[in-house]
C-alpha cells in the first residue's frame, strides 16, 4: 500500500523537521521578554523568550555569553540572534543563541530599577550598615582598570595630597564581558590580604552599557560582604550604579573618591603650624605665671627661703622665658613663608638644644664662626650660650 | 630619618591634639608642661618631616587576581 510506503518513523519524521526548520531558520533575529532564566553551573545559560501569545526555548552557551555585557533578568525584554536547532530526543526546537542585546536602554534602565528596589529591601543600602571611612590611610586599594585615565587621575590627586599614602591597584576590566566578574574578585581579593584601610571602587564617564558592570548584583553583593570600607566613584556626577547605593561611600568622581579617602597635606601642615604657635605662647603663658607666683608670695611672705635657692628658680624661670619668647617671635612673621619658617623653627630648637647641653656658638660680625677658617683675630667676639649673650 | 608611613603618623597627629588639650588645663604644673612642650616640638617634627618627604608608592595586584579567579 502505496499509503505505508508513507509510514515515517518518529526518528525519520523528526529528522525532516529538523533539516527543513534548520535550514530555513540558520539566522532569525527575535524580539521578547526573558522568561525562566537559568544561569547553569557548566557556564550555558538556558531561557524562555515569550511576547504575549507565544514562546520559545533559548540557549545561550558559555564562550558566547561571556559577550553579553549584561546578565539578563526575567522581564528584561532583549533581541537575540541566532539559528533553531531541533533536538530529536525530546522533539522540542530552541533558539540557539548567538548573541544578546537589550531591546532599549529603557530595559536596562527598568533592570536596574529591579534589582535596586530588590536590593533595597533586603537592607543593602541601609545607614547602619555604612562603614567609616578611616582618616588616616596607610593603604588605599583601588579596584580599577590600570590603563584608565581614572587611575592616573587618582595617582595624581594622591601624590598632591597625601603622598605618604601606599596604593595596591588590584586592574580590573571595568566594561564588557567578565567586567563584574573580574570587579568582585579584586574586591575580595584585597579584603583578604587584611592590610588595606579603605578599597575605592571606580572608573571613569561612559554610556549606561561602559558603566554597567557596576550595576551587576554579584559586584553589589561583594560591596556588601566587604569587611574593608568602600567608596565607589563611577562615571560623573550624574552617574548613579547600584555599586553607589551599596557602596560605604559615594564619590561623584574617581577623583573625588580619592579626595575622600586622603586628607589633606595643607590642612596637616597647616595644624602643625597652629600646634606649634599654640604651646609656644601657652608655654610662655605657663612660665610668666609661675614666675609672678614666685615673686608674688616671696613680695608678700617675706619667705625666708635661702636666697640662693630664690634666684636659681627665678633665673631657671628668666632662662624657660628666654627660650620660649624667642619661639613666638619667629612665629610673628609666619604668614609670609609657614614652611620654610617651620623648617627653621625646628632647627633653631635643635640648635637650642644643642646649646643647652653646654655648646656655644661665636659670632663675629653677626655672622656665626663655624670653623677656625672663619674666624678672624682682633674683631670684637660675641658668644652665644644657651642662657643668654655676650660680647667681649 | 622620617620613617615609612604607618600607623605612627596618624597617633602622632592624634598625640599633638592631646598635647593641646593637656596644656590648656589651669592647673597644670611647670614640670608637666615643659615635658608636653618638649615631646609637642619633637613630635610636630616628626610629623613634618615625615609629610614633606613622602613618596607615594604605587604596588600592583594583577596576578594574584588572575589566581583567585582561576581559584574560583
Amino acid at each position: 500500500m502505496s499509503k505505508e510506503e508513507n509510514i515515517l518513523s518518529v526518528s525519520e519524521l523528526t529528522g525532516l523537521i529538523k533539516t527543513v526548520l534548520e535550514e530555513s531558520f540558520d539566522e532569525v533575529f527575535v524580539v521578547g521578554e526573558i522568561s525562566n532564566f537559568k544561569a547553569h553551573v557548566s557556564g550555558h545559560w538556558y531561557f524562555t523568550l515569550k511576547d504575549a501569545n507565544a514562546q520559545i526555548s533559548c540557549a545561550m552557551w558559555r564562550g558566547l555569553n561571556n559577550y553579553v555585557f549584561f546578565t539578563p533578568q526575567d522581564g528584561m525584554k532583549v533581541i537575540v540572534k541566532g539559528k533553531l536547532t531541533v533536538y530529536p530526543p525530546r522533539g522540542s526546537y530552541q533558539i540557539d543563541v548567538r548573541s544578546m542585546q537589550p531591546a532599549g536602554e529603557g530595559e536596562l534602565q527598568a533592570a536596574f530599577e529591579k534589582l535596586k528596589r530588590k536590593l533595597a529591601e533586603e537592607g543593602l543600602f541601609d545607614e547602619k550598615y555604612k562603614k567609616p571611612i578611616p582618616k588616616f590611610p596607610v593603604k588605599i586599594g583601588i579596584v580599577t582598570a590600570i590603563d584608565g585615565a581614572a587611575f592616573r587621575d587618582m595617582i595624581s590627586i594622591a601624590k598632591r595630597r597625601y603622598p605618604l599614602v601606599e596604593l595596591i591597584i588590584a586592574a580590573s576590566k571595568v566594561q564588557g564581558e567578565g567586567a563584574a566578574n573580574e570587579i568582585a574578585a579584586s574586591i575580595k581579593l584585597l579584603n583578604k590580604r587584611g592590610d588595606i584601610d579603605v578599597i575605592i571602587v571606580g572608573r571613569g564617564g561612559g554610556s549606561l552599557e561602559d558603566l554597567w558592570a557596576f550595576n551587576e548584583e554579584i559586584v553589589a553583593r561583594e560591596i556588601f560582604a566587604s569587611k574593608i570600607p568602600i567608596i565607589s566613584g563611577v562615571g560623573h556626577e550624574i552617574d548613579f550604579t547600584i555599586s553607589d547605593f551599596v557602596a560605604d561611600l559615594r564619590a561623584p568622581t574617581p577623583s573625588a573618591a580619592m579626595e575622600l579617602a586622603t586628607p589633606n597635606s595643607e590642612q596637616l601642615f597647616a595644624f602643625i603650624d597652629e600646634f606649634l604657635y599654640y604651646i609656644n605662647n601657652r608655654i610662655f603663658e605657663i612660665t610668666s605665671n609661675y614666675k609672678d607666683k614666685i615673686e608674688h608670695l616671696i613680695k608678700s611672705y617675706g619667705f625666708r627661703l635661702p636666697q640662693d635657692l630664690i634666684k636659681n628658680k627665678i633665673q631657671f624661670l628668666d632662662s624657660l622665658l628666654y627660650r620660649f619668647q624667642n619661639g613666638i617671635e619667629s612665629k610673628f612673621n609666619f604668614e609670609s613663608n609657614k614652611v620654610a619658617l617651620l623648617a627653621h623653627k625646628i632647627e633653631s630648637f635643635n640648635l637650642e638644644k644643642t646649646l643647652k647641653r653646654g655648646f656655644t656658638l661665636i659670632k663675629q660680625n653677626d655672622k656665626y664662626i663655624p670653623r677656625l677658617k672663619n674666624f678672624s683675630k682682633g674683631i670684637p667676639v660675641s658668644i652665644k650660650f644657651f642662657d643668654g649673650e655676650i660680647k667681649i | 630619618m622620617a620613617k615609612k608611613n604607618d600607623k605612627n603618623f596618624e597617633q602622632s597627629i592624634k598625640r599633638l591634639e592631646e598635647i593641646s588639650n593637656q596644656l590648656d588645663k589651669e592647673d597644670i604644673g611647670l614640670d608637666e608642661s615643659i615635658k608636653l612642650y618638649e615631646e609637642g616640638i619633637k613630635l610636630a617634627k616628626y610629623c613634618y618631616d615625615t609629610l614633606k618627604e613622602a613618596e607615594l608608592k604605587i604596588t600592583e595586584l594583577k596576578k594574584e587576581v588572575e589566581n583567585s579567579i582561576r581559584e574560583d
